[in-house]
């Protein structure tokens, strides 16, 4: 194990700020912060409601680490992925977390905090298969 | 001012990611790598942190009626468990896996990660776009 006192207190801390947006999106507005429900309703060919709220909300998303490599430092991002893989990775995530109803924030944050079942369920289900998959590809394809 | 929330919301949500290194797939896939030997906890912290808010908002949620600002509060949490649910997060977690991007770093990543955070984007994009036609009658 890598354990990094440094690196876990920034987790912490950037994990409660996620909780805070998502628990102010869902006390002020009554809105799930689950980023692939908010962006797969921006796709549809019927645009919800409250569809200015949703692009406002992505904005927000996109632009602070833009704002943060102004302000402070460019955030690292270290991508050595082909650009094959990054295609079917991309095409995975983006059917799988709509057929799934969810992702990460929508039943990794919003739905198990809750203690949804179909969340925590979801959740151990795409941990698991992610973690096969870079076992896979990192330790007996690589190797 | 739901407007304004929801912007704020989403700032916050990319501070988030940017200081959690979320926002790097190096770091996930450090996490995702079990059985690797080096294995990073960063992003099992960052579960915690933002789980521990959200439980704390969903019991004041409990509380109230109706949101600040108006609308209604999500209704109670489905607890059908069927195969587009466990099918659809195993698609997911393979493509995750394959990266280390979910739908909310490769996002946060549009305007700082390069042309490869670019191309993820837009292959996610075709494939929730394929979802939500396979899904509409």
């Amino acid at each position: 194990m890598n354990f990094d006192l440094t690196n876990a207190l920034f987790g912490l801390a950037g994990g409660i700020l996620i909780g805070l947006s998502a628990a102010l999106l869902l006390l002020a507005n009554g809105r799930i912060a689950g980023i692939s429900g908010i962006t797969g309703s921006l796709i549809a060919l019927r645009l919800p409601a409250a569809w200015t709220e949703s692009l406002l909300f992505l904005a927000g998303l996109v632009a602070a680490p833009a704002l943060y490599a102004l302000i402070v430092s460019p955030p690292a991002i270290n991508i050595t992925t082909s650009v094959p893989v990054l295609i079917a990775g991309g095409v995975l995530v983006g059917f799988g977390s709509r057929l799934g109803s969810g992702c990460t924030s929508g039943h990794g944050v919003c739905g198990m905090s809750r203690l949804s079942k179909r969340s925590i369920l979801a959740t151990l289900t795409f941990m698991a298969v992610a973690i096969i998959a870079v076992t896979i590809s990192r330790n007996l394809i690589a190797a | 001012m739901r407007k304004l929330v929801a912007l704020l919301a989403g700032l916050i949500f990319g501070l988030g990611l940017v200081v959690s290194d979320m926002i790097n797939p190096a770091r996930v896939l450090g996490f995702l790598d079990l059985f690797g030997g080096a294995w990073d906890p960063t992003l099992a912290f960052v579960m915690i942190g933002a789980v521990l808010v959200m439980a704390v908002a969903w019991a004041i949620a409990s509380k109230r009626d109706e949101p600040v600002f108006g609308g209604d509060m999500p209704g109670t949490a489905s607890s059908l468990v069927d195969g587009r649910l466990i099918g659809g997060a195993a698609i997911f977690g393979l493509g995750w896996g394959l990266v280390g991007l979910c739908p909310g770093p490769a996002l946060a990543g549009l305007l700082v990660g390069g042309t490869s955070v670019c191309v993820f984007i837009a292959a996610m994009i075709l494939g929730m776009g394929v979802q939500n036609m396979a899904r509409s009658p």
